[in-house]
């Protein structure tokens, strides 16, 4: 018997994209926003998170969603400053995807949640690839990691909404080209929200602070 | 590691397609990905040898057509590939370009016997 081709009209990501849908459609049933914070290790992503949350704590009633490979620190930190927060360990693999955040899901009481907040695993390759269903996608990027960021991961770039520029007090004492960075940034994804921010000073905070709650207004009707 | 649940999606749509077809056995599968994607060639072949084992499709070849990451200016028309440093258009100069090409993630056809 000899071999024949059979051609085959399918999307490899295809089940991903259905279940991150079937996590949009669950968060759209409760009213609940779901925000992704994507970054590469050590860009401060749980700083960023943690100042966030006590800009936004009084206004709505959030939750967390922190994804690691190992340990429950982050959500620790989270539940510390009283947002209860549940931790996705992936055991290695290096992004959530829409399975594991569907897993998590029914441990939050969701119909009490106005806002979601999803910590990506620390990666600047892989979480673009995986939908996850969040109503938000924000990547965090820092100085230390150099302004050509936007140029080496250009996908990571292209599926968000807003790019924070995290440690810009560092900025005097590191060769960051915040126009080139920028520039990157924008060319990949024209339009974008950009902020420049210190989670450290809290400079640059109101902003982006003021940007994100009219998303969520928007979103919860209440603007 | 994030090829392994990529290789699982890709040996699910490829088990389900043979059995409509009703075939034996699988012995190839041709895949389109594009540079943009950052899945590593042999990364996926290593997940698969692995995850298929057992299946109709254990000791099947992947074959990868490569697509490269494609600008065009929105200015000039022009379409380009990157060098890793610049991303503006090469010959105008403007950044107002979109990306065409290089987010593939897909079948083209399995081979079967």
């Amino acid at each position: 018997m000899g071999t024949r081709t059979i051609s085959v009209v399918e999307n490899i990501l295809d089940a991903n994209d259905r279940i991150a849908q079937a996590n949009q459609e669950l968060f759209d049933s409760t009213k609940t926003f779901a925000i992704n914070f994507m970054a590469s290790p050590g860009a401060g992503k749980t700083s960023v998170i943690l100042r966030t949350v006590q800009y936004l704590n009084s206004r709505y009633r959030m939750a967390g969603v922190d994804g690691d490979v190992a340990t429950t620190i982050d959500a620790d930190r989270m539940a510390a400053i009283g947002i209860p927060a549940v931790q996705i360990n992936t055991g290695g693999t290096c992004h959530l995807d829409a399975v594991m955040l569907s897993g998590a899901l029914p441990k939050i009481e969701l119909s009490e949640v106005d806002l979601l907040i999803i910590e990506n695993v620390g990666n600047l390759i892989c979480p673009a690839s995986f939908k996850l269903g969040s109503h938000l996608d924000v990547l965090i990027a820092s100085v230390p990691e150099g302004d050509d960021k936007p140029y080496k991961y250009p996908k990571m770039y292209r599926g968000v909404k807003a790019t924070l520029l995290n440690k810009i007090d560092l900025l005097p004492y590191l060769d960051f080209d915040v126009e080139y960075f920028r520039k990157g940034v924008e060319v990949l994804n024209p339009g974008l929200a950009f902020f420049q921010i210190s989670a450290k000073t809290g400079d640059g905070f109101e902003a982006y602070i003021d940007w994100l709650r009219n998303q969520i207004d928007v979103y919860l009707e209440r603007a | 590691m994030h090829e392994l649940p990529f290789v699982e999606s890709v040996l699910k749509i490829t088990v389900e397609q043979a059995q409509q077809a009703k075939a034996k056995r699988v012995v190839g599968v041709n895949l389109v990905i594009g540079d943009l994607s950052s899945m590593v060639d042999e990364s996926v072949q290593f997940y698969w040898d692995i995850v298929s084992e057992g299946t109709i499709a254990e000791g099947a070849k992947l074959h990868f057509k490569r697509l490269p990451v494609v600008f065009q200016c929105k200015d000039c028309g022009t379409k380009y590939q990157l060098d890793g440093k610049h991303l503006a258009c090469p010959k105008c100069g403007s950044t107002h370009v979109a990306i065409v090409g290089g987010d593939e993630a897909h079948f083209e056809s399995i081979e079967i016997e």
